[in-house]
């Protein structure tokens, strides 16, 4: 009551830092978060060994280092979440910067590792991925700039964050990775749908989103074929997509039994673009089921914080974070049941892969701070403004 | 809600109302405030609006989310339901196709066949005990290495092929390996079930395309190549592709040719038997041979010419000396030059420029009758009708009876076999073409021109395919007239001249020697020559020509090595024909006696 007579932030004070953390901090999206990289971590057990023993390297080896980047990713999320919305945007802009400038420099510096295409940048010990950490950065300028551009006064935002989505865009096609960059416009077409795009411009943008796409079908190979191979109704079995979806099938509601699956054996990208695989075929489809709503749950429950966000910024940043999060579970599992075309992209969380779960951590960091309950003083406002 | 009610009114405030700034000058205020005033609470206002607009279209991505989410875990139930059954190749791929249609023999016996079996592949991840199994494995196949074969399964393979095709028995040995690693795919394999009969004809097969599942067999030679599109054409619904051949006359032929090239110590030796009317191919002989199950890789070194794959019969171009006299001969007479009476002037040697022509072992024939020249052989005869016929004439002639072109014959072997014509048809080049030289031919070119003549004058275009009704009678070369008498004179070199060996009796056969040295790097070897008999049977009612070519023969059996035609291929011939025409049913009937007929003409 005493906040409302007096108009204020409602700042308890002098309350410590780790319990208003607590209090504040959306309980049930961390532990959703925590339940997903749990899954991962059991599904490393069991997908990543036939890899590590084709590599040389203990059985383990993927799944300890795994867990060592969890770790690494949960406390960047957990220090993230604690920070207030100002200094993540801060940190968003300055990691966006940074990320911007290695993806530029990818060229020059990057490797391929002999995939065909130049993603990553070797470090050694590991290697990172410029555009998974862009993702987040991306998400916060341009809702920083969105939100500036709402302002009386305020600065084109939405023209510049559209430059720049395109420039990023233009760099990971370069590379090529579309997935990405597909991302990366999809955050962008988000942020704006939430920030008030009209009707009539969104359809435009569809009709430009499906020429883009029938111009890279018809002069990138690696995307045609990738496209052919989903449009066609027969299956070859002999592919990816072939064994994730017999493993799929194989598995059924309660899976073969822990371990027994064969499809990580067959499939060189099993610890990673198809996880979901090695889930369905060994815990069958009930596993498989609770991902799913671990997803959704953490989407859903962050959009339906953010309604009641009154920050323009807060709501736009948040919304991306949520949307990106979600939008990459469901192509990967999307490409695994051949929803979508076949397209590699991570599990959030659940896939091997240093950048990837860092990065994603630092997204949820920044999401959890972002959808942190916050009194946004609905009934105080109104009595102000009557006052005025 | 509430929120855009209540700021319906203010948002049209403007941010500098005239009145207030006008008031705020006069009390010294600064008008700027009450801007910023303003601007903070349109912004509340707007605010507020773009929340209540946002939260409709979070709404809207909670909604697409939601479907999303469950389009992907309905899908994932669907598969999870469904029933689990095991890969397979799909269409896509287009199909291998395995099945591949018999070869059959005239009468319908099975000359190439498919047969199940199995091959036999490697899984190393899968493999429990690679050492035992790469041990037992080479005890299974001696050929195979254990070292080289646990290197194999201890690498980076993850497949690898063992054994193309593997025998029931070699199976259950793996089998009983009993290692996971080690796997079975269904195979057919072609099958010739005769072995080594007619093996130049039928060529071979190999595998092409190949897959765990199933494996592409192809043709790679003879027939099995030239007819590869048709033998897997799943439009003919298996039928069986019916060749000429008849299985047991092949097999005479083969047996009788062997035993002959052996007894001669020939290296070679090349026979074909043929239907004089249709020019289909009832036997096609090429020794050495080879057996076609097991086809041996084409050599590396050497001359291709003697590798036991060289089909002498359609590959094998020689200069078949005097059989082509009798090509002169008919043309003389189809010409109106001369009849079989007519008197040439066979006197030798025959100089013309520079070139002295003489005949075997210097005889000299002096003036004898046409068919005089034909039953000795005399080169100076045929080369003085061949100059009366004239070079174009001649290569005309020739060529309509297809000895300047390749045979048209169904193997794919034949194309490639053309005869070597001389490039310049010079008058010396009539001469010498008259009686065989300077022009080299395969014997199935001969067979075929063979029977063009003497089958009554009909072009017959040999082949490999059996017809159930006669192939209508192709372009006329000489008159029946001409065809008879050249038959009759070639009777007469059986019956009185260089071929009376080939006299088997009841069968009236009437053919022509030929002898030629073979070419070597300078000039012609004396002691190396390419023997030819070329005849027809039986002579008053042409049924079969036959072609028998003996490759550096000699018969010891005499005072002095012999290696002229009427010593090595003749009898050979005679043997073929003496065996083979029962069996082609072929009545024997006892001709009239030459006294007889010397008789009836003098009447």
């Amino acid at each position: 009551m005493t906040e409302m007579v007096h108009g204020t932030v409602p700042i308890r004070v002098g309350e410590p830092v780790l319990p208003r953390w607590w209090r504040t901090i959306d309980k049930v999206t961390l532990g959703c978060v925590l339940a997903l990289f749990g899954i991962g971590i059991l599904l490393g057990l069991a997908a990543s060994p036939p890899l590590a023993m084709d590599n040389g390297k203990p059985p383990f080896y993927y799944v300890e280092r795994q867990a060592v980047f969890g770790l690494a990713s949960l406390t960047a999320m957990v220090v993230i979440s604690m920070m207030t919305p100002r200094s993540v945007r801060r940190l968003g802009v300055l990691g966006f910067i940074a990320a911007f400038a290695l993806l530029a420099a990818l060229p020059f510096i990057g490797t391929d590792y002999g995939k065909g295409a130049v993603r990553w940048i070797s470090l050694g010990f590991a290697s990172l991925q410029p555009s998974e950490f862009l993702k987040p950065g991306f998400v916060v300028v341009a809702a920083w700039l969105m939100a500036a551009s709402q302002e009386i006064h305020g600065p084109p935002g939405r023209s510049i964050s559209l430059v720049l989505a395109l420039v990023i865009v233009g760099f990971l096609a370069a590379q090529p990775d579309f997935g990405q960059a597909s991302l990366i416009l999809f955050i962008w077409g988000v942020i704006w749908f939430v920030a008030g795009a009209p009707f009539a411009l969104l359809a435009t943008m569809a009709a430009g989103v499906i020429v883009a796409g029938t111009f890279a079908y018809q002069n990138s190979e690696h995307f045609a074929r990738r496209i052919d191979g989903f449009l066609s109704s027969e299956l070859d079995p002999t592919t990816q997509l072939g064994y994730a979806t017999n493993a799929i099938i194989e598995g059924g509601f309660f899976g073969v039994g822990v371990g027994e699956g064969q499809v990580k054996v067959s499939l060189p990208d099993a610890h990673t673009d198809f996880i979901i695989a090695v889930a369905a075929e060994e815990y069958g489809l009930m596993l498989v089921l609770v991902i799913i709503a671990l997803y959704a749950l953490v989407v859903l429950r962050s959009l339906m914080r953010l309604t009641r966000e009154r920050d323009t910024f807060i709501r736009l940043a948040g919304t991306g974070l949520a949307c990106v999060f979600g939008i990459q579970a469901i192509i990967n599992m999307g490409v695994a049941v051949r929803l979508l075309p076949a397209k590699g992209m991570t599990l959030p969380f659940v896939s091997y892969g240093g950048s990837s779960v860092i990065a994603t951590g630092i997204a949820m960091g920044m999401l959890l701070a972002f959808t942190r309950s916050r009194p946004q003083g609905e009934i105080g406002d109104i009595l102000i403004r009557r006052r005025g | 809600m509430k929120a855009g009610d209540v700021t319906q009114g203010t948002i049209r405030t403007p941010l500098r109302p005239l009145a207030r700034i006008l008031r705020a000058r006069e009390r010294g205020e600064n008008p700027d405030a009450i801007e910023r005033e303003n601007i903070r609470l349109r912004h509340e206002a707007m605010r507020d609006r773009a929340r209540q607009r946002a939260e409709g279209r979070l709404m809207v991505l909670a909604i697409f989310f939601t479907l999303a989410f469950m389009a992907v875990g309905g899908r994932m139930t669907i598969l999870a339901a469904s029933d689990p059954h095991e890969p397979e190749v799909s269409d896509r791929l287009a199909p291998i196709t395995a099945r591949r249609a018999d070869i059959v023999d005239r009468h319908g016996r099975v000359l190439a066949t498919n047969l199940v079996t199995h091959s036999l592949y490697a899984q190393p991840p899968l493999m429990t005990d690679p050492e035992r199994a790469a041990r037992e494995l080479a005890r299974i196949f001696p050929d195979l290495d254990e070292e080289r074969l646990l290197r194999r399964f201890t690498g980076r393979a993850k497949f690898l092929w063992i054994r193309r095709k593997i025998s029931p028995e070699q199976m259950q040995a793996v089998h009983d390996i009993g290692d996971p690693g080690l796997l079975f795919g269904p195979r057919e394999m072609r099958l010739y079930p005769n072995g080594r009969l007619a093996a130049h004809v039928l060529g071979g097969a190999g595998f092409g395309r190949e897959d765990v599942s199933s494996a592409e067999v192809v043709g790679v030679a003879g027939v099995e190549k030239a007819f590869d599109d048709y033998l897997r054409d799943p439009a003919n619904g298996g039928a069986p592709l019916r060749l000429s051949i008849d299985l047991p006359i092949q097999s005479v032929v083969e047996r009788v040719l062997e035993g002959g090239m052996r007894l001669m110590k020939a290296k070679g030796a090349a026979a074909v038997l043929m239907e004089a009317k249709t020019g289909e191919i009832v036997a096609m002989a090429s020794l050495p041979d080879f057996d076609p199950n097991a086809r041996p890789a084409p050599p590396v070194s050497g001359s291709p010419a003697d590798s036991p794959l060289f089909n002498r019969a359609v590959q094998g171009v020689y200069e078949l000396g005097s059989t082509f006299k009798l090509f002169t001969a008919a043309q003389a007479m189809e010409l109106g030059l001369a009849r079989p009476d007519t008197i040439i002037d066979a006197t030798a040697p025959l100089k013309w420029g520079k070139f002295t022509i003489g005949e075997f072992r210097n005889h000299n024939y002096g003036k004898i009758p046409l068919a005089d020249v034909i039953v000795k052989s005399s080169n100076v005869g045929t080369a003085r009708l061949a100059m009366e016929i004239g070079a174009d004439r001649q290569r005309v002639f020739l060529e309509r009876l297809g000895l300047l072109e390749s045979t048209p014959v169904e193997l794919v072997e034949a194309p490639g076999a053309r005869p070597l014509v001389p490039e310049r048809w010079s008058e010396i080049t009539t001469i010498t073409v008259s009686y065989g030289h300077g022009l080299a031919a395969s014997p199935l070119h001969l067979a075929a021109a063979y029977a063009s003549l003497l089958n009554g004058g009909r072009r017959v275009t040999p082949t490999l395919l059996h017809r159930d009704t006669p192939p209508e009678p192709g372009p006329r070369i000489v008159s029946e007239e001409v065809s008879a008498a050249a038959r009759a004179m070639l009777r007469d070199v059986v019956v009185r001249g260089t071929a009376q060996l080939a006299e088997v009796p009841g069968y009236a056969v009437a053919g022509k020697t030929g002898t030629a040295d073979k070419p070597s790097e300078r000039g012609y070897a004396e002691d190396k020559t390419i023997t030819t008999f070329a005849g027809v049977f039986p002579a008053h009612d042409p049924a079969y020509v036959i072609v028998v070519v003996l490759d550096e023969p000699v018969d010891t059996t005499g005072p002095e090595p012999r290696r002229t035609a009427g010593w090595t291929a003749v009898p050979v011939a005679a043997e073929i024909i003496r065996r083979a025409a029962p069996l082609l049913g072929v009545p024997p009937v006892i001709e009239p006696r030459p006294t007889d007929r010397l008789t009836l003409t003098s009447n």
